[in-house]
Parts: structure tokens; C-alpha cells; sequence
């Protein structure tokens, strides 16, 4: 039975580029409107990647309005449009929840080179 | 009408044709020869008897092994019985596979639930416990009062208390099919499924 689950979700996998935590990236989602569909883009810092295979999906945080908000994504969603790397940060660990405690300058990542 | 014979494989996602996210449970289901029909003016009641999962003839006792070699077919691991209206309508030796289900369609999946032992009454009936603070010890997962006092000097019959979960025959009805794949043998339906991975499952047609 090995390798049939994996099977299932393979033809719904699509082609992403490679990104991790620390990470800015620019999220093109489809949004339905209605009738009306269109693409907004969300822009972030990603904080966490979790699950394998067509399960996965990926959290971008960004500071909107002084507010801190968080969405997450279906890695694999036909809704994502494209997903850019906007630049690569410079992290020590896989998932960056202490960011949620700190707010301007002590929340900036540096660059990776 | 109609079922199958299958096994649980496990959950996993896809995506429809608007980008939602279906949650679905995979299933390995047949291919499933009929071994016999039951007949209201004969047994009583309309059937199908099917079988799944071929074994070698030492698996099985001799009078199972006699039930296979009398309909000529290759002795498996499990029987079982459909209710069907027209078991006229099939013929014995006639191998059934997931072809028998459509995309979209709702069927009913049975299935043995995952046994959980002799549980509490808070995991079992979904009862809140006690209070954890406020000078409370060992109340946490206490069922409370299970009755009055001298009147009626008894508790009632069927008051919800701990014992046994699990580990019984649950039907989940009204799931739609999501996928089949005929070479596979394997369909997958929305939502979950009762019973751990590999573990035998039911399949039938809902009733309209």
C-alpha cells in the first residue's frame, strides 16, 4: 500500500520555486469576487513550511497597518498564482514564531548572500 | 445498489476544479468476484455475496475453500454481503471493480472504528469534567452525578458512563466520490473514514 496516498495528490502538485523560512516573498492569490476574478498580491516574510507532498502549505506574516497579519497558503493551490522570492533572509531556525513578539526593528532579518 | 469490498489507505488532499481544498480518503476497493446471490423466494431477503483479496488455498478453512471451488473461482481472504433489489441482475463468477461507482456520486462507507479501550467519560460522551482550580483535586475528568438521591435510589438505565470506545461498525453516509482509478483499483471519497489505515471497509451505493 506504500506509495499510493502519495500518488493521489502527485497530479495536483505544481512546479514552486525554492524558498524557506526567513524568506520575503510576494504571494499572487486569485481572488473570486462574485463573478469577477482577479490577483492581489500578499507580501511577507515566511515564517513556517509544514506537511510534504500536496499537504503542504507555507505561512507568510507581514505587518499591515501596524497590525501583524498571517495567512496561509495551499503550497500546491491552483489559487497561487505565482509565488516570487523577493529576497532570502538569514535565519537560524525552521519556523519563526518568535517573530510574532517583536515588532520593528528587532523584527528585521538579514539578508543571506 | 450495489457495493464493495475495499481497505483504507489513508487521507490526503486534492484540489477541484474551482481551486477549493477536498479533503478525501483513499480507498483500495476490489476487484470483487461474486460468489452468490441470495434471493427472496429462496433465502428470504435480495443479495449479492462478494469476495476480496485473493489468498492461497491453505488460508482458508476447507468449508470456505468448498464455497470457492464450487463457483470454479480462486479462494479470498474476505465474504461478504450487499443488499441489492435485482440480484437477477448478476451472475456468479462476475468480477465487480470501482467501475461500479461514478465521480460524484454519494455512497456509504462501513467500517470498524479504531478501538480506544476502556475510556473516561470526557473522551467517550464528550463530557466537560471538573473544575481544574479552585481547590479542586482529582475532579478533572470526574462524570459528575449520575442521579437523584433516595428517590429514585437507583441510576437510571443508559446514564452515560466510562467503559468501551470504539471498535464497532460505523457507517459514515452521503460521501462523494472525488476520484476513481480502475487500473489501481482505488476510489476516493470526501471526508474521512471510519476505521485506521488497512483496515476493512464497506463501500455501498446511497440509496436515492
Amino acid at each position: 500500500m506504500e506509495g499510493i496516498l502519495e500518488s493521489v495528490g502527485k497530479p495536483y502538485m505544481k512546479e514552486v520555486p525554492e524558498f524557506g523560512p526567513g524568506d520575503l516573498v510576494r504571494v499572487h492569490v486569485k481572488v473570486i469576487e462574485g463573478d469577477k476574478e482577479r490577483v492581489q498580491v500578499f507580501e511577507g516574510r515566511v515564517i513556517q513550511r509544514r506537511g510534504s507532498g500536496v499537504s503542504e502549505t507555507f505561512t507568510v506574516r507581514k505587518i499591515s497597518g501596524g497590525i501583524g497579519v498571517e495567512r496561509v497558503f495551499p503550497l500546491h493551490s491552483p489559487r497561487l498564482v505565482k509565488i516570487e522570492v523577493v529576497q532570502r533572509g538569514k535565519v537560524r531556525r525552521a519556523k519563526l514564531f518568535y517573530l510574532r513578539k517583536l515588532r520593528g526593528k528587532a523584527a528585521r532579518i538579514a539578508e543571506r548572500r | 445498489m450495489g457495493g464493495l469490498i475495499g481497505r483504507k489507505v489513508g487521507m490526503t488532499q486534492v484540489f477541484d476544479e474551482e481551486g477549493r481544498l477536498v479533503p478525501v480518503t483513499v480507498i483500495q476497493a476490489g476487484p470483487c468476484p461474486v460468489v452468490g446471490l441470495r434471493r427472496e423466494d429462496r433465502e428470504g431477503y435480495n443479495a449479492v455475496q462478494l469476495a476480496y483479496e485473493k489468498v492461497k488455498p491453505s488460508r482458508v478453512t476447507k468449508p470456505i475453500l468448498g464455497v470457492f471451488r464450487k463457483v470454479g473461482l480462486e479462494p479470498h481472504k474476505v465474504i461478504r454481503e450487499f443488499r441489492v433489489d435485482d440480484p437477477e441482475s448478476y451472475q456468479v463468477g462476475q468480477v465487480l471493480d470501482v467501475g461500479v461507482f461514478q465521480v460524484g456520486e454519494r455512497v456509504k462507507v462501513t467500517g470498524w472504528s479504531k478501538g480506544r479501550g476502556f475510556a473516561g467519560v470526557v473522551k467517550r460522551h464528550g463530557f466537560a469534567g471538573g473544575p481544574k482550580t479552585h481547590g479542586q483535586s482529582d475532579r478533572w475528568r470526574a462524570p459528575g452525578s449520575v442521579g437523584a438521591s433516595s428517590d429514585p435510589s437507583r441510576v437510571w438505565k443508559g446514564m452515560r458512563m466510562a467503559g468501551r470506545m470504539g471498535n464497532r461498525r460505523v457507517t459514515v453516509r452521503n460521501l462523494t466520490v472525488v476520484g476513481l482509478d480502475r487500473e489501481r483499483n482505488l476510489i476516493w471519497v470526501k471526508g474521512a473514514v471510519p476505521g485506521a489505515r488497512k483496515g476493512l471497509v464497506l463501500i455501498s451505493k446511497e440509496t436515492p
